[in-house]
């Protein structure tokens, strides 16, 4: 595997990472399961033997429970097996695992080296390997793209470890809740609060590099949509416009934010790009039209509106115009969003059940619900496609959840306390 | 941000008009403590000292309790349903006897909704409060208008009795003006 290494990462996040391939001769090319035939399946069986140096407890620590919330990968405790030569594979075969993974992880003159290797039981041949050389204060960091790296061995697909999750912290009684910014790894590890609580804020949204949010914020003036550098805290507003302005999502390129203006009771889709300032009206229907998703090539946006009568979905061009409806099952359908593969539609349908999260195909075909109750919200894709987090008012207060898409699995997202309005960032690396 | 003076004139004020208006959350006595129609980023509170039986004519007491300050909504609704005209006409003909208040006009949604569909349904409830107001000859000068979505319930049970006290557009009078 080659990991793409943009400045960005190397100097704000890993603080000079290197990485280099440890697999002797030919790894197994073909990955081991289907993980979007959407059928019945088992998860692969994968032995972690604990990583020797040390740093190998938190690193394998890490790594098991990353694969808890997998679905597809079955982590298996296993004895030591060491870091180099081949592992006894009989253990493994006993506990009818299909992969071993190997590694260690320790400080050397103020760097931190982790290595792991993933071993095919059938075969006996390394399947993969990597060695990483890091700062040590990102040794969390280290261990998600090990496990990324083993997910994508194991399944083909591009993994969702290294990642994070903005969301809306919320403490307080629910009739006045404090409402914190906040971001922390997907594995609920390394929170942080952006802003104070102070002012009621909603719906963060990462930018596609990771390092800016856009959401909703009441002040001192009208309700509206801002910017906020997550690393400097320097916080803008968005556009200038004549009233309430919410519900805001970056473009793929992050050049634009769209977004919606209420004005005189009806709620419109605006764009602006983000360097000119320039903003364009992309609705004028009248009715509230909100939600608004951008398709991952740019060029279609997905949003609700109740022009029709009730929220259902609809499809335009990102510059505006004509829209079709898409959504037609029982209910209303409201808070698309484009998967980052293309190919699903996430939404949150109100019906008879309550509040479902579901997906569909962007034509409106294949629809398929994944959790029903109430009350669940918001959903938000992990960058594969493969996984959906959202947010559950089970009584008391929202706590975030995922499942993958066809709701075979599904966990908790661990949060310090009530949560709600999650947005998963793509992959840091 | 919040002057928590103000904020503690209003949630008493709030309270006040919400129990003689509804008589409350009857499950939960202590929810008239929380009872709170403006919320963190509110257009400021209700000022003024006594209780109900001591309202001064003209002041934001007497408004509250005499008049009533809030109106209420069908569920996925913005109209102004006939006790809400009814309400709405007492609001516009204190407002024209004491003109020199303005007043911002908060609209609500229950949880039984998406959080971005409830900015803009509250926001219609506040814009369709408004224009009944002008239409009764409140000047549209005195009037703004501001949504708080579902963010900010004055009833925290899980059954209609509280739905439908949060549907609501809370005409709050600038203290002062």
């Amino acid at each position: 595997m080659t990991l793409a290494l943009t400045r960005r990462n190397v100097t704000a996040l890993l603080g000079g990472l290197s990485a280099v391939p440890l697999l002797r001769g030919s790894g197994q090319a073909e990955r081991y399961i289907d993980v979007r035939g959407g059928g019945d399946f088992k998860p692969v069986n994968v032995v972690v033997a604990p990583f020797g140096g040390d740093s190998g407890a938190a690193m394998t620590s890490i790594v098991v429970n990353n694969f808890k919330r997998s679905v597809f990968i079955n982590p298996v405790e296993g004895g030591d097996m060491g870091a180099d030569s081949a592992p006894n594979m009989d253990a493994a075969r006993a506990a009818n695992a299909q992969y071993v993974v190997t590694g260690r992880s320790g400080r050397g003159e103020g760097r931190m080296k982790t290595e792991f290797r993933l071993w095919d039981v059938g075969s006996g041949a390394q399947a993969a390997g990597q060695q990483y050389v890091t700062d040590p204060n990102n040794s969390r960091r280290v261990a998600h793209i090990v496990s990324d790296a083993i997910f994508s061995k194991i399944t083909g697909e591009k993994g969702f470890f290294d990642t994070r999750v903005a969301f809306v912290d919320e403490t307080g009684p629910r009739e006045n809740r404090r409402k914190r910014l906040s971001i922390m790894d997907q594995d609920g590890a390394n929170v942080r609060h952006l802003t104070r609580g102070d002012d009621l804020v909603v719906t963060p949204r990462f930018s596609p590099n990771s390092q800016e949010l856009t959401y909703m914020a009441f002040g001192a003036e009208d309700p509206r949509v801002f910017l906020l550098n997550i690393d400097t805290g320097q916080r803008e507003v968005v556009g200038n416009f004549p009233g309430m302005t919410f519900s805001p999502r970056f473009s793929p390129d992050g050049q634009r934010v769209v977004m919606s203006l209420e004005q005189s009771g009806s709620a419109n889709l605006y764009s602006m790009d983000l360097r000119t300032r320039a903003t364009t009206r992309l609705t004028d229907s009248g009715a509230i039209d909100t939600s608004p998703s951008y398709s991952p090539d740019g060029s279609k946006i997905v949003f609700e509106s109740d022009r029709g009568g009730t929220q259902q979905i609809y499809v335009m061009g990102a510059g505006g115009g004509g829209a079709n409806r898409i959504s037609f099952g029982s209910g209303r359908y409201s808070t698309p969003v484009w998967s980052p593969k293309g190919d699903y539609i996430a939404f949150t349908r109100q019906g008879s059940g309550g509040f479902a999260i579901g997906v569909m195909k962007p034509d409106g075909s294949g629809e398929r619900i994944l959790t029903e109750g109430f009350h669940n919200e918001g959903p938000s894709w992990a960058p594969n496609g493969l996984f959906v987090m959202f947010f559950r008012n089970g009584g008391g207060g929202p706590k975030l959840h995922m499942t993958d898409i066809f709701g075979r699995g599904e966990f908790p997202v661990p949060t310090p306390g009530f949560a709600s309005d999650p947005s998963w960032s793509p992959l840091l690396g | 941000m919040n002057n928590f003076a103000s904020m503690h004139g209003l949630k008493f004020a709030a309270a006040l008009a919400a129990a003689l208006a509804l008589g409350a959350c009857s499950k939960n006595p202590t929810d008239l403590d929380g009872l709170n129609g403006s919320g963190a980023g509110g257009a400021g509170g209700l000022g003024g000292a006594g209780g109900a039986g001591s309202a001064r004519p003209g002041s934001t007491q007497d408004f509250v309790v005499n008049v009533g300050d809030r109106i209420f909504f069908d569920s996925d609704s913005s109209e102004v349903n006939g006790a809400g005209q009814t309400t709405l006409d007492k609001q516009a003909n204190w407002l024209n006897q004491y003109g020199s208040y303005a007043f911002t006009i908060e609209g609500h949604a229950d949880e039984r909704g998406t959080r971005e569909y409830n900015f803009a349904l509250g926001a219609r409830r506040a814009e369709a409060t408004k224009n009944y107001l002008i239409s009764r000859g409140v000047s549209a000068s005195r009037i703004k208008t501001i949504s708080y979505g579902k963010e900010r319930p004055v009833a925290v049970c899980d059954d209609i009795s509280c739905w439908s006290q949060n549907r609501r557009a809370v005409t709050v009078l600038k203290p002062g003006s």
